[in-house]
């Protein structure tokens, strides 16, 4: 299965993208636009601790504490 | 917390309920074996150090980082991450399949879904990365002994790899530096790199970099380096009597970046940072001839190449700091930029000055070196005239 879609956009707005990217490093405007969608859905703060449960994160934290890094 | 590059940190460490199916299915499956580079490579993609790198890099991952200095997608990325086909059944097989990953000793590491086999050329690699074709650069010496082959797709590892058990209790990963640096409660974050022991040069660096921030971690690199660089264990000691010594321990923290060096000068140092982000830093120190050997890079390369990425490529915040050295006019640390006295009042030393004077047997001055530092490396040196 592709897994990539095809997302229409106006020809304009299009157009000032082709502009924006040249000499910029970015490939197309596809590359351009996938690259900015990923950052805005980036956006929220990465609270990597919230990937722990509290099993985890205590776990950790006493790791952290064995070790010296923390009272 | 600052985000990890690409937007998600990534985490190929393999599931406890899943680790011993995936070890009985390792045991059938064609072996892939890894080199110490790649062996650290493979810790820190699973780790999420190298995120969004899920695993080594397709043909096409790699030729968009050679040639466009970042991923298809446009996310930046400088350096390849490669694993090396040292099988030639291997190097014919057709993709998609599943290998196992070994090191050399024969122990499973995890498994690779490899998606691309497809063979490179080193000169034009070497071209690109290390901007030299020179024989005498360790970067093209590793590539000339590797093979012509390279494998990627998506790695999956059972356990974390400790290259050294004596450094395992200074090796935070990713997640564990982010949840130390909130538990701190430092938000802004100054990353230091090194492979050389610290000198008063370098703390007089990470104390100007920490006096703007929340918290410095000292990151140093203890992966291959030259064989002519500090064993790691003796530089590990020095950080230790530094951080013992002179450094606030509400502020500042110690942990080793498993990382291979590749000696690639500007690119690296763009590879440097993205890693540090990954760890959680907001900030990273970025001296002269950052991750350079040789004469092969200019003095400001490193620093000038963060200008070819557009704002927001990056969220790491590189601070660039020049040369520093002790003044005798000034009774203190400083550099050119801060320093208006002549050259003869600065007390500086150059790596190889710094060899002779330990080799000879002589002592340190405590204007270039900490003393429990120069003892560390007096007594290093010591051994080797000892030993020889």
């Amino acid at each position: 299965m592709n897994d990539k879609v095809t997302i229409k956009i106006p020809r304009r707005l299009y157009a000032k993208i082709q502009q924006l990217i040249t000499d910029s490093g970015f490939n197309s405007a596809t590359d351009f636009i996938v690259y900015v969608l990923r950052d805005v859905l980036s956006e929220k703060p990465d609270d990597s601790s919230s990937e722990f449960s509290a099993e985890e994160l205590k776990a950790l934290k006493q790791k952290l504490r064995n070790l010296g890094y923390l009272d | 917390m600052i985000r990890a590059h690409g937007g998600r940190l990534i985490n190929r460490m393999a599931e406890e309920a899943q680790r011993q199916a995936l070890l009985d299915e390792a045991a059938n499956l064609p072996a892939l074996v890894v080199n110490r580079r790649e062996l650290s490579d493979v810790g820190m993609i699973a780790n999420g150090a190298m995120s969004p790198l899920e695993g080594f890099m397709t043909q096409e991952e790699y030729s968009s980082v050679l040639e466009r200095r970042r991923l298809p997608l446009g996310v930046a990325w400088t350096l390849p991450v490669t694993l090396s086909v040292k099988d030639e059944k291997i190097a014919r097989t057709h993709p998609p399949f599943r290998a196992a990953l070994k090191d050399k000793a024969g122990h499973i590491l995890g498994v690779m879904d490899v998606s691309d086999i497809f063979r490179f050329d080193k000169k034009k690699e070497a071209e690109a990365v290390l901007l030299t074709n020179d024989d005498a650069h360790p970067g093209v010496k590793y590539l000339q002994g590797i093979g012509d082959t390279y494998a990627g797709g998506r790695i999956t590892l059972l356990e974390g790899i400790v290259e050294d058990d004596r450094f395992a209790n200074y090796m935070l990963d990713p997640k564990e530096c982010r949840v130390l640096f909130k538990a701190k409660g430092w938000e802004r974050v100054v990353a230091f790199q090194t492979r050389n022991p610290i000198h008063r040069a370098h703390e007089y660096l990470q104390k100007c970099a920490l006096e703007a921030v929340d918290g410095l971690l000292i990151h140093p690199v203890m992966g291959e380096t030259k064989s002519d660089d500090i064993p790691a264990d003796v530089r590990l000691q020095c950080y230790v009597a530094m951080m013992n010594h002179y450094f606030p321990k509400d502020r500042v923290a110690l942990s080793i970046l498993p990382a291979a060096m590749r000696y690639a000068g500007p690119r690296e140092a763009i590879f440097h940072a993205i890693v540090r982000q990954n760890y959680g830093c907001t900030h990273f120190i970025v001296g002269r001839d950052h991750a350079g050997v040789g004469s092969y890079y200019g003095t400001y390369d490193a620093q000038r190449i963060f200008d070819d990425f557009e704002p927001g490529e990056l969220a790491i915040t590189p601070i660039f700091f020049d040369h520093a050295f002790y003044c005798k006019k000034c009774h203190g640390m400083a550099s050119h930029k801060t320093c208006a006295h002549d050259k003869s009042e600065r007390v500086f030393l150059s790596g190889t000055k710094v060899r002779e004077i330990l080799q000879s047997g002589e002592e340190l001055p405590v204007e270039f070196s900490r003393r429990e530092v120069a003892h560390i490396l007096e007594q290093h040196y010591s051994q080797q005239v000892d030993g020889s």
